[in-house]
């Protein structure tokens, strides 16, 4: 949320992705719901930053991640690239943007084809995006290099069953970086590896943010891990933003009931820490049936009337922004 | 000290792969007390899923034990007869395993699972077994309205919570979880692990707790074992463990780890990765990835020795370990030599 001169590189307004549930035979019968997986959010992303997307499994975060690299298209809102409205884009405008944003998975061990070597993982986004076979080994070298996977020599021939689940997650990163994006989604990208090589995927992160400027989204269900990659935390809740402020004041002081509970949920690695009971009620989120107005007011222990009746509108407190009736101005 | 309810004395488990045996879990020693959640932590591959199954001696058609002994409340596991090994299940030893989804039988409600391991196992009428599950669901925050719905109709928090129910019904002294939390977000997470607090202070049970993360055990676990590469490299009490580690390979793991309480810093991965079990090194496992190896680490393998007191760590430098941990702490000092 910094204040700056320069457009915006990504803009969503009201975006909403809603998908029908139910069969055929319920939509013909009229009987036909939708999940709403996004629902109405609303931010704005400037050249560089690094943004987490923060939410348990369901909170709509990956969905969208995916909406900002159109792996789906927006049914609702507007989500923009540059100026650009993504869900118009089509033919060789869609192939553009294609090549200027990146999405890295989650699953470094299903994510890379295991027929290919390494080689070929990192050619194919080369020759899809026609870069001239002279400039491939170049390319290769320093994309690989970028993810310091220094003596790159000795992995080219490879193939991904050969490598550790660290170097795997190096690779889909190179091959993210290697067109040269401005912009890329990373959803949990170190959930499935193990804890003393994750700090080394992380650390690659942050120094391909430094050397390269890029822009990204952080998905994930940790925060203190968010709070290692990124400045800014979006906090989302059954497909809306809860919170979205600098990380630092969120772990610090969170303002959003949901928030606070988070915060206090992670468990931290050392015996001196709090085991109180969480300030949040049991039972899980549903999407397909979020309760009125407010969607987190089933669980909140600090919901009034209002929270039923009325959805919290955004409020601006210095530089964060809550959707929450307790921080809201009187009405 | 009161008798340990287990006490694991060399426990060793093999794979057969082809010709070859590949020793998974090396000379395993450690006790579990009753009343206490003792954690095994380690990386993937370590040897700590083995070892847990094991205890109930559920393994892989290839695996089997191939020395040492567990003694539970006076018996051999590893010496019963498979008969008096099944009276041991559920009765006495529990297991709740990672995903519940996989363990939960689809087609039938939970109730009915329930159901068939008190009656079944436990011998129980099936009016007094009614009445157990309502108690059960009651122990672990469910409502007693929803045993007759099916695996599908839960969450993914709901459902640990119906295997921790499942693992309850008989009453066992000790309860072997495998992962329980890792694949919930955090906020079912911290629920399931006071969960598992309350039901230990309550019913005075054990628990052995399998887990890759530190932040875990530092929240419930009552003493700690740390294993690496199949050996059990450091064990002690959770807080001493946590904050004076006597390993380098703990000592690495706590720089590995984000601390939300803490000032935001920096992460230090250890470099490398752990060694092929087929072919492992001579001497200390760790030595390969160790800042603070000496020429004696790759020839000889360290003993589990004391340290302070129960905590216990297999190092050679084990005498130098507040000067390592001084070091440890240090990113510079897990950056690998050029």
């Amino acid at each position: 949320m910094r204040d700056t001169q320069d457009p915006p590189l990504i803009k969503l307004e009201a975006a909403e992705l809603h998908f029908p549930v139910g069969g055929i035979l319920a939509q013909l019968q009229g009987r036909s719901t939708v999940v709403k997986a996004v629902d109405g959010v609303t931010f704005e992303l400037h050249r560089g930053e690094s943004v987490g997307l923060l939410g348990e499994s369901g909170c709509g975060k990956t969905s969208t991640g995916r909406m900002l690299v159109r792996l789906d298209k927006a049914t609702g809102g507007r989500v923009e690239f540059d100026g650009e409205d993504i869900s118009a884009l089509s033919g060789d405008a869609l192939k553009r943007f294609r090549s200027r944003v990146q999405l890295i998975f989650q699953n470094p061990f299903e994510a890379l084809n295991p027929r290919f070597t390494i080689r070929d993982v990192l050619a194919e986004p080369l020759e899809n995006a026609r870069i001239p076979k002279a400039e491939h080994e170049d390319r290769i070298l320093r994309a690989m290099a970028l993810v310091k996977l220094g003596d790159a020599t000795q992995f080219m021939d490879r193939y991904p069953h050969q490598l550790s689940g660290g170097q795997l997650q190096r690779i889909v990163m190179a091959r993210a970086l290697i067109l040269e994006p401005e912009f890329v989604v990373a959803d949990e990208p170190v959930s499935m590896l193990d804890v003393s090589v994750r700090a080394g995927v992380l650390n690659v992160f942050r120094d391909v943010r430094a050397k390269t400027g890029i822009t990204a989204i952080y998905i994930s269900h940790d925060l203190a891990l968010v709070r290692y990659v990124c400045e800014r935390t979006i906090v989302m809740y059954l497909g809306r933003i809860v919170e979205d402020g600098p990380t630092e004041d969120i772990v610090a002081n969170p303002l959003h009931p949901y928030t606070q509970a988070l915060v206090a949920a992670v468990p931290v690695p050392h015996p001196d820490q709090s085991h109180e009971p969480l300030p949040i009620g049991r039972g899980a989120p549903d999407p397909r049936n979020p309760p009125s107005g407010c969607t987190f007011r089933d669980r909140c222990p600090r919901a009034f009337d209002r929270c039923a009746v009325e959805a919290p509108g955004p409020t601006r407190i210095q530089n964060r922004i809550v959707h929450c009736h307790l921080h809201a101005p009187e009405t | 000290m009161t008798e340990p309810l287990l006490s694991l004395k060399d426990l060793s488990i093999a794979y057969k792969v082809g010709a070859h045996d590949t020793i998974a879990v090396e000379g395993a020693t450690f006790d579990v007390q009753p009343g206490s959640i003792v954690g095994l932590v380690g990386e993937s591959g370590c040897g700590k899923t083995t070892l847990a199954r094991s205890l109930t001696r559920v393994l892989a058609a290839n695996a089997r034990i191939a020395g040492g002994e567990a003694v539970f409340c006076g018996q051999d596991i590893v010496a019963l007869s498979e008969r008096a090994m099944n009276g041991l299940r559920w009765r006495e030893i529990a297991f709740i395993p990672q995903s519940a989804m996989n363990s939960l039988d689809p087609v039938y409600t939970v109730g009915s699972q329930l159901a068939e391991v008190l009656t079944r196992r436990g011998g129980m009428a099936r009016a007094a077994a009614r009445k157990r599950s309502e108690e059960l669901f009651e122990w672990v925050g469910i409502e007693t309205n929803r045993l007759g719905d099916y695996p599908h109709q839960f969450s993914g928090g709901m459902r640990q919570r119906v295997a921790i129910a499942l693992a309850l019904a008989l009453d066992p002294k000790l309860i072997i979880a495998d992962e329980p939390v890792t694949a919930l977000d955090v906020i079912v997470q911290r629920q399931i692990l006071d969960q598992l607090r309350e039901l230990k202070e309550r019913l005075g049970i054990s628990v052995i707790l399998v887990t890759h993360d530190i932040s875990v055990v530092a929240y419930v676990c009552d003493r700690v074992v740390v294993m690496y590469a199949g050996r059990v490299v450091e064990t002690g009490p959770m807080a001493a463990t946590l904050t004076a580690p006597a390993h380098p390979y703990t000592m690495g793991l706590r720089n590995a780890f984000p601390d939300l309480a803490g000032a935001a810093g920096e992460l230090t991965p250890i470099e490398g990765s752990p060694p092929d079990l087929a072919n492992p090194p001579a001497g200390c496992r760790f030595a390969p990835r160790c800042p603070f190896a000496e020429a004696r680490c790759r020839t000889d393998a360290p003993e589990l020795l004391p340290y302070e007191g129960d905590h216990l760590a297999a190092c050679h430098r084990i005498a130098e370990a507040e000067a390592l941990r001084a070091r440890a702490v240090a990113s510079e000092t897990w950056e690998i030599p050029a």
